[in-house]
């Protein structure tokens, strides 16, 4: 026993000095190796005295458990003092750049669809689309603008072939006609997409946006049309108040017509809405002439309903204070840069529709 | 519709003030444009002498004058006009003055480097007619003594600019304006004094309307006076004129003008003495040719309204006259004419010819037929007092009569529409003062449309004039209902947005250019397509719809790089066009990129982008859709506007014929036609039309999940294989051989040159073996190789590299 306690003191305190892996390795072999000091007391076992051997056997197990437990210590405090060592060496300036990266954007008026997509879907409408390129009669006929009526030269259009019968698109009021064909009412639903009139100055761009509106139902009235206009801009602006004025104007496929413009005021050089007593007009609207709902054999005794057009270019101008409409076009990498949104930034309700 | 308060108060009497008169006036649906003072804006034009004018030093078509304003020395103006020259007296516009036409404050400005202090302007600048040709030439005779005074007279009153929508032809004169605010509540409608005019006898030139088809002219009534002197206007008429924006011409055409916008009756007068025996108002044919007022000369197609005498056309019946009959300040005997014309038979004459004037925009829209003899003895009285001279007897023809149109209107349908109560008594009140008769049958009104009002012809119409004037403020506000019946988007919808903001997370900028294009550059991208002409461009550099998304979005790539950027990428979402039917339209998404990665990184070494870039962001924008990577089919047939070499095609999977996408680079030659300078151009293209199919919803799509724990093995390969043997097929023979064991396969090196003949390349390969129900041992693993091997070499001639 004592020569074993003896092995045992002497090796614990050799590996309390300060040693490196190969002395480590050294002892483990001295110990543990073919002829290492314990290795060879095991081998004793056997000659021992059956009444002593249990004893021993306890002992020398105890013993090797014991300097085995030493001998891994010994290992990692080695291996963690050489990385803390190896560490120190390796630090690096945390303030150079990053590798680099790219941030995609949203056009803005890509954004502001999504935003009123969402406002709507709350309310019950769905997304229709139609094509830019257009018949005339989708485009006019169908909606009670028959080729004698002067609003056609209100709309400045662009013909696609000599006879005027195909056209680009001057609204988005044909998605009308093709969602009313295409199903029967009720109808709810938005259709934003380009529009073209062939007109190019400060304001005017021949290649625009709109949101098309159309409800039809058995007994929607001019309230219901106040009520989700006022109901979206509200949202759309994330304000809690919005001064709105209907004025009577004049669509040939809406009757009665309205425009409907938005109180607002300029503080520090930037547009309010919903306050102040300047007013800006942001779309048209009204009830849908029996005439648009007779051509698309709907029947006007039994259902009405309204539709409303919103340039979607202005309201993102207005939202995000956008002073050029041209700007909109022109790629410029500077602009989409300022003005667009990160791609992840997805206008919901539940999220709220812009940061 | 411009008119001003003072006139306005001529026909309503009211106790209104003018900002009341206004709010009132949009309130009924009269938009208000406008409300401001002429004056100050026009107090600063200037009647000028050009003193002198050279041409400019540096540009042909400009000249320097030098142009005496009145003031000590004159200053310099570049001027573009061709009739710019010595001697003119004209109009001139100092520094800070607003331009009527385009409301631009002048500014000092260098024009191609000498400075120009304010501007010469042409009546169509000043708004004092459509001629833009050339700047004002002032008579010299009436302007000599004038040089350095205004231009323009004062006028105290101010204007109100209206847009009158289509339907109200009835207030392109003042009085129906204070027509419609009297019945608004504004005041009362004055009534025309009907000043009795002494007749000296029959009118003596004949007039005859043929009697033919589609005869444009429904009524024609005529007077002739003689002896007239023609002169210039009293201040009183100048003053309406001007107040206008129109220049005053002399009486006689003051007169007529004066009359038309006070109570929307076109009229013309004409020189009798010019007039060749009688009226004849007919069809043209074919070929015949007039000069009208408006100096141009006029080639007529069969069937256009006109009048004529013996000698030929006089004028567009309703919508122009013509010179060989205009009335002059010489002329003595006038034939004024107050006729009707259909507005279809006008419309489609002028759209022919292309004229606009106020008379065929008053026509065209459908004014009062019953208003010619108001008209006659209107512009007679006015005449008989400023000019003189003996007025005849009216004379009228006619081919047809005007017949008065009757609704039923039924009360209910005003609330049914409306949402809103409004009581029969007022109901009744408004419509009697809009000029309705009315006889009530129960709950049903029989209303008699006043002849002014050709746009009412059915109860919806009677709903709309009552609510107007009730007032839109009156409509309730009916909160909508949060209740979603139909999904918001459907599947292409979502695809659509999913995209989007899939390629913009990988760094493209989103832009949106115009759906037409320039057919220079459209012809580089329309590959096989037809291209599409728009019959009326709003430029020439925009003539065609595009085949492509990447005609407009090269260009702006191109002045992006122009602005000194040079790793750009943009992409575009949007339709392009095979033909001019709506039918021919598909959904795009275009991007391009120039540039380099990781340019002047201190880290990483810069490299250009590539078609291997293009191609991960549409790869991995369509598995991140919801395609399986593994089916994806890769082919190299492009469009010609790709680099041959170095682009590919995307199929959903090797069984499907449409392609869904290219990628690649941009062919060098493009580069080189538009002068683009980058170091390399790549792009893609995903055709949203094409991938359809999206079929299940998600949630279905997903299949069971399954995993192995069992022991994952790599192996690695090397093959020599022929060059043009495309590693996809490689791929794919090795991932058939087990489809249980195989789990991946990754391409790892690609190798060409020494140690491997020509004609080969060396494709190195990661294999991933597992399987899912034992670990596999060597004898397994063993077994599986052999079989990769031998199976790529038969079916691919490959060699396995030792």
């Amino acid at each position: 026993m004592s020569d074993i306690k003896k092995i045992k003191d002497d090796y614990i305190k050799k590996l309390n000095q300060n040693l490196d892996l190969n002395s480590v390795n050294q002892i483990k072999t001295d110990l543990f190796g073919k002829n290492g000091l314990l290795s060879n007391e095991f081998k004793k076992l056997g000659s021992i005295a059956s009444e002593e051997r249990k004893q021993f056997a306890a002992d020398l197990n105890s013993i090797k458990n014991e300097l085995q437990n030493a001998i891994l210590n010994k290992i990692q405090d080695i291996e963690i003092k050489e990385i803390n060592l190896k560490l120190q060496n390796e630090k690096v300036d945390v303030t150079l750049p990053e590798r680099t990266f790219s941030q995609g954007k949203i056009h803005p008026v890509s954004q502001v669809i999504d935003e009123i997509s969402s406002i709507f879907s709350e309310i019950g409408f769905n997304v229709e689309e139609g094509p830019d390129v257009e018949n005339e009669y989708n485009n006019f006929t169908a909606l009670n603008t028959p080729d004698s009526h002067p609003a056609r030269d209100m709309h400045d259009t662009f013909y696609l072939d000599n006879n005027k019968e195909f056209l680009l698109r001057t609204h988005t009021s044909p998605v009308q006609i093709r969602t009313m064909l295409k199903d029967r009412p009720p109808f709810k639903i938005i259709a934003p997409g380009r529009t073209y009139r062939s007109d190019s100055d400060q304001t005017h761009s021949p290649m625009f946006h709109q949101v098309e509106g159309l409800h039809i139902d058995k007994d929607i009235n001019m309230g219901h049309l106040k009520g989700c206009l006022n109901y979206f801009i509200k949202e759309f602006f994330e304000v809690d108040k919005i001064k709105m004025r209907f004025r009577p104007s004049h669509f040939p496929f809406t009757e009665p017509s309205a425009e409907v413009d938005i109180g607002y005021e300029v503080k520090d050089g930037k547009i309010a809405i919903g306050e102040g007593d300047r007013w800006l007009e942001i779309l048209g609207c009204g009830m849908v002439h029996p005439n648009v709902l007779k051509n698309v054999k709907v029947n006007p005794s039994k259902y009405q309903g309204y539709a409303f057009g919103i340039g979607i270019d202005r309201l993102a101008m207005l939202k995000y204070g956008i002073n050029d409409l041209r700007a909109f076009f022109e790629c410029d990498y500077r602009w989409l840069n300022h003005f667009g949104f990160d791609p992840l930034d997805v206008p919901s309700s539940y999220r709220g529709l812009s940061r | 519709m411009k008119l001003t308060i003072n006139w306005l108060k001529e026909h309503l009497d009211t106790k209104l003030n003018e900002n009341k008169i206004i709010e009132r006036l949009t309130d009924i649906g009269l938009e208000v444009e406008s409300f401001e003072s002429q004056t100050r804006e026009l107090d600063s034009f200037i009647v000028a002498k050009i003193l002198n004018a050279e041409k400019h030093p540096n540009a042909d078509r400009l000249k320097v004058c030098d142009v005496d304003v009145g003031s000590k020395d004159p200053v310099k103006v570049v001027c573009g006009a061709h009739n710019a020259k010595k001697d003119l007296l004209t109009i001139y516009a100092p520094p800070d003055s607003i331009i009527p036409k385009n409301k631009i404050k002048l500014a000092v400005s260098k024009i191609r480097g000498v400075t120009s202090y304010g501007m010469l302007c042409s009546e169509s600048e000043l708004k004092l007619s459509d001629e833009s040709d050339g700047i004002v030439e002032l008579s010299s005779t009436k302007y000599v003594n004038q040089v350095g005074k205004k231009y323009f007279q004062k006028s105290n009153s101010k204007v109100i600019d209206l847009s009158i929508t289509p339907n109200r032809a009835d207030c392109l004169g003042v009085r129906g304006i204070a027509r419609d605010l009297a019945a608004a509540g504004a005041g009362k409608l004055r009534k025309i004094d009907k000043v009795k005019i002494k007749k000296t006898g029959p009118q003596k030139i004949s007039v005859k309307i043929t009697k033919e088809k589609n005869q444009g002219c429904i009524a024609f009534g005529s007077c002739l006076i003689k002896g007239v002197k023609n002169k210039e206007s009293p201040n009183w008429l100048k003053e309406k004129i001007i107040s206008l924006g129109q220049k005053p011409i002399s009486a006689i055409v003051d007169i007529t003008n004066y009359v038309m916008f006070d109570l929307n009756r076109p009229l013309h007068a004409y020189d009798a003495d010019k007039i060749d025996k009688g009226i004849i108002v007919r069809n043209s044919k074919k070929g015949e040719t007039f000069k009208a007022l408006d100096n141009k000369d006029y080639t007529l197609q069969d069937g256009m309204c006109v009048i004529t005498d013996n000698s030929g056309v006089l004028g567009l019946g309703g919508i122009v006259g013509g010179t060989r009959s205009g009335t002059e300040f010489d002329t003595k005997n006038i034939l004024i004419e107050a006729a009707y014309f259909d507005p279809r038979s006008i419309r489609k004459t002028s759209n022919i010819l292309n004229i606009d004037t106020d008379a065929k925009f008053r026509f065209e829209r459908g004014i009062d037929p019953t208003s010619i003899e108001l008209g006659l003895q209107r512009a007679t009285e006015l005449i008989k007092n400023i000019c003189g001279g003996k007025i005849s007897n009216f004379n009228f023809q006619k081919i047809q009569n005007s017949k008065k149109i009757s609704i039923k209107f039924e009360i209910s349908l005003f609330e049914k529409t409306t949402g809103f109560k409004v009581s029969e008594k007022k109901i009744i009140k408004i419509l009697t003062d809009l000029g309705f008769e009315i006889k009530k049958q129960k709950k049903l009104l029989n209303l008699i449309i006043p002849s002014w009002r050709p746009d009412i012809n059915q109860p919806i119409d009677i709903v709309e004039e009552i609510t107007r004037i009730a007032g839109y403020d009156q409509i309730n506000i009916e909160e909508p209902e949060k209740v979603r019946k139909k999904p918001t988007l459907n599947k292409q919808q979502k695809l659509f947005r999913f995209l989007q903001r899939s390629i913009a997370s990988k760094g493209y900028l989103e832009t949106i250019t115009w759906s037409f294009t320039d057919s220079k550059i459209n012809q580089l991208f329309k590959g096989l397509k037809k291209q599409t002409d728009i019959v009326n461009p709003i430029s020439s550099d925009l003539n065609v719809l595009r085949n492509s998304i990447f005609s407009n979005l090269v260009y702006y790539l191109n002045k992006n790089l122009d602005r000194g950027f040079k790793d750009i990428s943009l992409f575009e979402i949007g339709p392009t066009f095979n033909s001019h039917k709506p039918e021919d339209q598909q959904t795009v998404i275009g991007g391009l990129r120039s540039g380099k990665i990781s340019r002047l990184s201190w880290l990483e070494n810069e490299r250009l982008v590539d078609v291997f870039d293009v191609k991960r962001d549409v790869i991995q924008s369509l598995v991140e859709a919801g395609f399986s990577k593994n089916k994806l089919f890769i082919d190299d047939k492009t469009p010609s506007y790709y680099h041959p070499g170095k682009s590919g095609a995307v199929f959903l999977n090797k069984e499907e014929d449409k392609v869904v996408a290219y990628f690649g680079e941009i062919h060098p030659n493009i580069l080189k036609k538009l002068d683009i300078k980058t170091e390399t151009l790549v792009g893609f293209e995903i055709f949203l039309d094409k991938i359809k199919k999206t079929q299940k919803k998600l949630t279905d799509k997903k299949s069971k999940y399954k995993y192995s724990d069992y022991q994952k093995s790599e192996r690695d390969f090397a093959f020599v294989i022929d060059k043009n043997f495309k590693v996809q097929d490689l791929v794919n023979i090795i991932s058939e051989v087990d489809k249980n064991l195989i789990k991946s396969v990754k391409v790892f090196d690609v190798y060409e040159g020494e140690n491997i003949p020509k004609e080969k390349k060396s494709i190195a390969l990661n294999v991933t073996i597992q399987s899912s129900t034992k670990t596999l041992n060597d004898n397994d693993l063993d077994t599986i190789n052999q079989l990769i091997i031998s199976t790529v070499e038969s079916k691919s001639g490959a060699k396995i590299r030792s």
